[in-house]
C-alpha cells in the first residue's frame, strides 16, 4: 500500500514539477471559480430544480419527480410557445439568409463605396435589440408608424400589428430579420473571400456564364458558411427575449410568448422556480441536440477544398 | 447556330463592357435601395426625436421635422437618470471587459505552456461551458446571487462574466503560435512565469486581445436578460433596461421624448462601432469561423 503511494509519487515528480503544476494551477483558478459557481453548479442545479415543486419565498421544496415535465407536456400553453419559438425561428431564418447571400455576393464586388455599403447593413446588429424595439415599437405604431405608411402607399389594408395576434410575430420576424441581417452578411463575405480566384478563371475558360460559376463553385463551396450560420441563426432566435418583452409582453393572446419568455415568466413573474427550471431544461435539450447535429451529423457532408 | 452567333456576340468587347457596366449599375441600384431600408428605422428615430408634440401625432409623417425641438432631449434626460445609467453600463462593460482578459490571458498560458495533472479534463470542462447559454443558468445563478448579498450590486453584473472558454482558446491559440525558445530565453534571463506573459506574450498577441475586448465589450454593453433579472433598484439599472422603464412609465405616448432617449442610449455605441469597425468585422469573421 505505501509501496504503491510511493510509487505514483514518484512518477508524478518525474512527470511534473511542482513549481509549474502549482502555477498552472493558480491560473485557472480565477476561471474555475466563476465556472463552477455560474456555469457547473446552476446547470445541475436546474436540472435538480426541475425535479422539484418550488415556489421562491416559500421554505419547503417538495421532490415531486417528473411531474413538472409531465405539466409542460400535457398544457397547451408549453405547446404553443414551442410552436411560437419555432415559428419566429423558421419565418426568420430562411428568407434573412437568402437576402444576405444576395447581399454579400453584391457586395463582395470590390465596386467602389462598398465600404459604405457595409457599415449601413451592419448598423443594426451593432446597436442594442432593447434600442431598436423601442425604435420598431414606434415604426409599428397603429395610427402614425412608418409601417403603416408604407402599406398605405402601396395601397395595401392597414395592420394593427402589434395587437393583432396573427400579425405580432410577423412584426417580430420583420424586425428580426433587419436585426440579424448584417451578422450574416458579413459571415458570408468572409466565406466568399476564401473561394480561390482560380476556381472563377478556370471555369470562364470553359465558357462557364455567372449562373453556372454561382451553382457550381460559389454555392457548394459556401456550404459550411451556410451551415454554420444556420445553426448559430436557430440557436439565436431561440434565445430571443428582449425584443418580445419590450414590444409585446408576449402577447396578443400569448401569440408572441416564446421559450425564453415563459422562463422568465414561470421564473420571475410567477416565482414558479420548479416548473422555471423544467422549461430550461427542456431549452438546454434542444440547444444541446442543435450542436451535435452540427458537429457530428451534418459538418462531414459539407464540401471542403483540398484534399 | 444561332448559340454560336450568341456566343460570338456576347465575346465581342464592346458588349461585354457595356454588360460589365451595366452590371455594376444594377448592383449599386439594389445596394443602395437595401441601404436605405437598413438606416430607415435610424433616420425615422433620430427625426422623431426632433418633433414637437404636434408633428409626431401627423399623417402622413414627415421625415424632415419643420423645426428642431431639441427640448426632447432635456425632457428624457429629467424623466430618467440617464447620466447614471450610462456610467453603470460603462463601468460593468469595462469591467467585465478587463476581468476576462487577465482571466483567460491565465488560463489561456497554463493550456497553451505547462504541464500539469488533470489538463485534460479542465480543457474539456472549459469546452462544456460553451454549450450552456446564460438563459439556462438564470435561475441557480439568481439564486447563487442572492445567496452572497450580490443582488443589486456591481458584483452580480460582473462577476459571473469575467470567465470566458471562448476567450480562453482564442488566446491559448495565438500563445502556442508564439515560439518556446522566446520563453526558455526569457527563463536563462530569470524571468517568471507570470513576467513572461506580461513582456512577451501578451505583446504579441495585442491583435487577439484587441478582438476579444471589442467582442465582450459589445456584448456585455448590449445584455438585457441578465441585468433586467439581477438588479432592481433603479441606481443600478443598465441604459438598456433603463429604457425599457422609461417606455413602461410613459405608456407609448410621448414619442419625441422616447426616441431622444433611444437616441441617447444608442449613439454611443454606434459611434464607437465606427471608430473600431474594421477591427470588430475581423473580429466577429474570426469568432464566426472560430466558434
Amino acid at each position: 500500500m505505501l509501496a504503491g503511494v510511493k510509487r505514483t509519487v514518484w512518477l508524478l515528480r518525474k512527470r511534473y514539477r511542482w513549481d509549474e503544476v502549482l502555477s498552472a494551477y493558480l491560473f485557472l483558478s480565477p476561471s474555475v471559480v466563476v465556472f463552477s459557481l455560474f456555469m457547473y453548479f446552476p446547470i445541475l442545479y436546474t436540472l435538480y430544480l426541475s425535479l422539484h415543486r418550488w415556489r421562491l419565498g416559500k421554505m419547503s421544496r417538495t421532490f415531486v419527480g417528473l411531474h413538472n415535465y409531465q405539466v409542460l407536456i400535457t398544457s397547451s400553453e408549453f405547446w404553443e410557445v414551442l410552436r411560437n419559438s419555432f415559428y419566429y425561428a423558421l419565418g426568420s431564418i430562411p428568407l434573412n439568409m437568402a437576402i444576405a447571400l444576395a447581399i454579400a455576393l453584391l457586395l463582395n464586388r470590390k465596386l467602389r463605396g462598398m465600404a459604405v455599403f457595409r457599415t449601413a447593413y451592419f448598423l443594426p446588429t451593432i446597436t442594442s435589440t432593447a434600442a431598436m424595439a423601442v425604435v420598431w415599437l414606434w415604426i409599428y405604431h397603429p395610427d402614425f408608424g412608418l409601417a403603416n405608411w408604407l402599406l398605405d402607399i402601396i395601397g395595401l389594408p392597414r395592420l394593427r400589428w402589434l395587437s393583432d395576434p396573427r400579425w405580432a410575430m410577423p412584426a417580430l420576424i420583420i424586425m428580426g430579420i433587419w436585426k440579424g441581417l448584417g451578422y450574416n452578411i458579413v459571415i458570408y463575405l468572409a466565406g466568399l473571400q476564401n473561394i480561390p480566384q482560380h476556381l472563377y478563371e478556370a471555369a470562364r475558360i470553359d465558357g462557364a456564364d455567372s449562373w453556372a460559376c454561382f451553382r457550381y463553385i460559389t454555392w457548394p463551396l459556401l456550404t459550411p458558411t451556410s451551415f454554420f450560420i444556420l445553426i448559430i441563426a436557430v440557436i439565436n432566435s431561440l434565445k430571443a427575449f428582449a425584443q418580445m418583452h419590450i414590444m409585446t409582453e408576449g402577447g396578443p393572446l400569448n401569440s408572441t410568448t416564446v421559450i425564453v419568455y415563459y422562463l422568465y415568466e414561470q421564473g420571475f413573474k410567477f416565482f414558479n422556480l420548479g416548473c422555471a427550471s423544467a422549461v430550461a431544461c427542456v431549452l438546454f435539450a434542444i440547444l444541446l441536440a442543435l450542436t451535435v447535429i452540427q458537429f457530428k451529423v451534418l459538418s462531414p457532408r459539407v464540401h471542403y477544398l483540398g484534399g | 447556330m444561332y448559340a454560336n452567333a450568341l456566343a460570338s456576340w456576347r465575346g465581342h468587347p464592346f458588349v461585354r463592357r457595356f454588360s460589365r457596366t451595366l452590371g455594376e449599375v444594377m448592383a449599386y441600384v439594389i445596394l443602395a435601395v437595401g441601404a436605405i431600408v437598413m438606416v430607415l428605422p435610424f433616420v425615422w428615430m433620430i427625426s422623431t426625436s426632433l418633433k414637437e408634440a404636434g408633428e409626431v401625432f401627423s399623417y402622413p409623417p414627415r421625415l424632415i421635422p419643420s423645426h428642431l425641438a431639441f427640448h426632447n432631449y432635456v425632457d428624457a434626460w429629467r424623466a430618467a437618470p440617464f447620466g447614471r445609467y450610462f456610467f453603470n453600463s460603462l463601468f460593468v462593460a469595462t469591467s467585465v471587459t478587463l476581468g476576462q482578459l487577465i482571466s483567460c490571458s491565465l488560463a489561456a498560458y497554463a493550456f497553451a505552456r505547462m504541464n500539469f495533472p488533470g489538463k485534460a479534463l479542465l480543457f474539456t470542462a472549459f469546452l462544456s461551458t460553451l454549450m450552456i447559454p446564460r438563459q439556462i443558468t438564470l435561475i441557480p445563478s439568481f439564486l447563487v446571487l442572492r445567496e452572497l448579498h450580490w443582488l443589486d450590486t456591481y458584483y452580480a453584473l460582473i462577476v459571473p462574466f469575467i470567465a470566458s472558454a471562448f476567450g480562453t482558446f482564442m488566446l491559448r491559440q495565438t500563445f502556442m503560435s508564439i515560439p518556446r525558445e522566446l520563453e526558455d530565453a526569457a527563463k536563462l534571463d530569470g524571468c517568471s512565469r507570470l513576467g513572461f506573459l506580461w513582456r512577451v506574450m501578451l505583446p504579441l498577441s495585442r491583435p487577439t486581445l484587441a478582438s476579444l475586448a471589442l467582442f465582450t465589450f459589445m456584448g456585455n454593453w448590449n445584455s438585457y436578460l441578465w441585468p433586467l433579472i439581477m438588479t432592481n433598484s433603479q441606481k443600478m439599472r443598465t441604459l438598456q433596461i433603463g429604457l425599457r422603464f422609461l417606455v413602461c412609465q410613459e405608456g407609448g405616448t410621448n414619442w419625441g421624448m422616447l426616441m431622444a432617449a433611444t437616441v441617447v442610449v444608442s449613439i454611443p455605441i454606434l459611434i464607437f462601432y465606427l471608430f473600431v469597425q474594421k477591427q470588430f468585422v475581423e473580429s466577429l469573421t474570426f469568432t464566426g469561423i472560430g466558434g
